[in-house]
């Protein structure tokens, strides 16, 4: 009950971060969009003829969307970090607070404000054309999916932003997460990859929650991706969330000593 | 919140050992602090108070020994510990984002006390931040958040409150600020383990002082207690002339330790009656006659370099008596 109430006083505050510095949500949402945009306009001409039957913007928007996350995410890895050097994880760890409740709390809100970026996301992308054919089911299916991705991978970022020594270097990780995105059928089918590049893009873990979510929009069904895309997310969010607590009470106390 | 103990100590260590890779900081640290009393921890930087103030808030381990905080074992019993104590470390551990309301609100919610607005109010306007309480911390100058950090860590009342180096780069008001809230503190029966690399600051606020250095407590006791163990007052003359200084300085040098500071001589003395009547009469003697004297007890400050100088002897000696 403590935790839960920590956690959410942590969420709180979290939160409060998150909307006093609306740049971040600016900076966050800067680059899918653009890339959204400049995939339509200008590389779609090119690239949209080999989707066959799907038209392009219906054909990117899940890879946009998760751009979006991947980008968004990054935050709780800088925020955690400016904790650290700031002294104010080591406060916290001397007061009577469930040590989860910091990064459980950051996990929280990063999920609420990644959500709504991917809504905001999602607008952008219906005003350029993007004509979603799903039901209310298949929308909340797609959200909760979202949810659990966000979440997944925010503890992974969490983890990273633990593990940096400087705050720069905390976000810098989440580049590695956005060129998953490009070897992936994100923005291009795979069978127009050389044969070694497509085992990796079709074996990866972004490439079923991307069909997944293609199906849930296109289709108004989760697809036969379904499966690999949770086993991947929870596994990730089990993997991140344990590796995460352990460097968490390890590095508190290095950056104590410091 | 406050049980009835079985001892009267708020903190009590005992052997504690900490070094970090081949550097070793504490060697062997034993102190106790009784309950309700201010402790100060003394020491030159880097002689190991921070690690010491580390170790007891339950931020690091010891590599050996045992600490204990309100009877709860600082390794084993962590969880039970913070919630005896709160720690305003030596840097404004506060969220910038947030408004200094915002900052005590959430230390109110976190501690769960039953009106974290109240208690919020009430420290603002007491640390004098109620003006710029709802302003984002980016406007405000060091000292003002050193007083938030501060106000921070007593929201909740912990029975046992650590500040290290409290008055280190405050305003000479702010810290007289807290040197008042320390006394207020002990008044309402908290115990307070401080450090600082201030004398005088121990000297005021400290009922007991514990010396800290090459990873030891060399010295330990009430102020009073540490300059007893000093003989050496000194006694301030002043003479008509340059050729009465200069032979009182050659007079008394044979039974003390004379200094001459400009055309006044100190002289060591343990400032008994016996003594100051013996130098007059040698004085009186050799038809010397001083025209102002006055006498200074030993200061907290000549206790400190003493130690640090025996101390320094004593290596000398060991590494002497290592070489044959």
């Amino acid at each position: 009950m403590q935790t839960l109430t920590d956690t959410w006083t942590m969420a709180k505050r979290s939160l409060r971060h998150t909307t006093r510095s609306p740049d971040t949500i600016i900076t966050v949402l800067l680059m899918p969009i653009g890339l959204l945009l400049l995939f339509v306009y200008v590389f779609g001409g090119a690239l949209g003829t080999q989707t066959g039957s799907i038209d392009y913007v219906d054909f990117i928007t899940p890879g946009v969307i998760i751009m979006t996350v991947m980008s968004g995410i990054a935050y709780a890895a800088v925020r955690l970090s400016t904790d650290l050097q700031q002294g104010v994880i080591s406060r916290f760890r001397t007061m009577p607070v469930a040590p989860s409740s910091v990064l459980s709390g950051q996990a929280l809100s990063s999920t609420a404000s990644n959500l709504f970026s991917c809504f905001l996301v999602i607008m952008v992308a219906l005003a350029v054309g993007f004509r979603p054919t799903t039901d209310p089911l298949a929308w909340l299916c797609l959200a909760g999916l979202l949810a659990l991705l966000i979440l997944a991978t925010t503890w992974l970022a969490m983890f990273f932003g633990l593990l940096a020594k400087t705050v720069e270097g905390a976000g810098a990780f989440s580049y590695i997460l956005l060129l998953l995105i490009f070897i992936s059928p994100s923005f291009v089918p795979t069978d127009s990859m050389k044969p070694w590049l497509r085992g990796f893009a079709e074996h990866q873990p972004m490439t079923p929650i991307i069909e997944t979510m293609r199906s849930l929009l296109i289709d108004g069904t989760p697809g036969p991706d379904i499966w690999a895309a949770l086993a991947w997310t929870l596994g990730i969010l089990l993997i991140s969330y344990t590796a995460a607590l352990s460097v968490y009470r390890h590095r508190a106390l290095v950056a104590a000593a410091q | 919140m406050r049980n009835t103990y079985k001892t009267m100590n708020a903190i009590e260590v005992h052997n504690l050992v900490k070094g970090y890779k081949d550097v070793s900081v504490l060697h062997d640290v034993s102190f106790t602090v009784t309950r309700g009393t201010v402790f100060a921890l003394l020491g030159a930087n880097g002689s190991g108070k921070t690690t010491t103030i580390n170790i007891l808030t339950t931020l690091i381990k010891p590599d050996g020994g045992t600490a204990t905080v309100n009877e709860f074992d600082v390794g084993e019993q962590a969880s039970k510990v913070r919630e005896q104590i709160s720690v305003t470390g030596q840097f404004a551990a506060v969220d910038h984002v947030l408004t200094a309301r915002e900052n005590l609100i959430l230390m109110g919610e976190l501690r769960h006390v039953t009106d974290p607005k109240q208690i919020a109010a009430g420290l603002l306007e007491k640390f004098d931040l109620n003006e710029a309480a709802d302003r984002p911390l980016a406007t405000y100058s060091g000292g003002m958040r050193r007083r938030l950090d501060i106000a921070m860590s007593l929201v909740g009342d912990a029975p046992v409150v650590f500040f290290d180096e409290p008055t280190t780069g405050l305003d000479p008001q702010s810290r007289a600020g807290m040197w008042r809230t320390i006394r207020e503190l002990v008044e309402n029966g908290t115990t307070v383990f401080l450090t600082t690399q201030y004398l005088d600051e121990a000297d005021r606020l400290a009922d007991t002082i514990g010396i800290l250095h090459g990873g030891r407590i060399v010295a330990s006791g009430t102020p009073a207690e540490l300059k007893g163990t000093l003989s050496t007052g000194l006694v301030e003359l002043e003479f008509g002339d340059e050729q009465q200084v200069s032979t009182a300085q050659r007079v008394l040098s044979a039974q003390h330790d004379v200094r001459r500071v400009d055309s006044k001589l100190l002289v060591a003395s343990d400032g008994t009656v016996g003594e100051m009547v013996d130098l007059f009469v040698r004085l009186k003697d050799n038809g010397l006659e001083p025209t102002e004297f006055s006498t200074q007890p030993p200061t907290l400050d000549d206790v400190f370099f003493k130690i640090l100088d025996d101390e320094k002897h004593e290596e000398k000696e060991e590494r002497h008596a290592d070489a044959h």
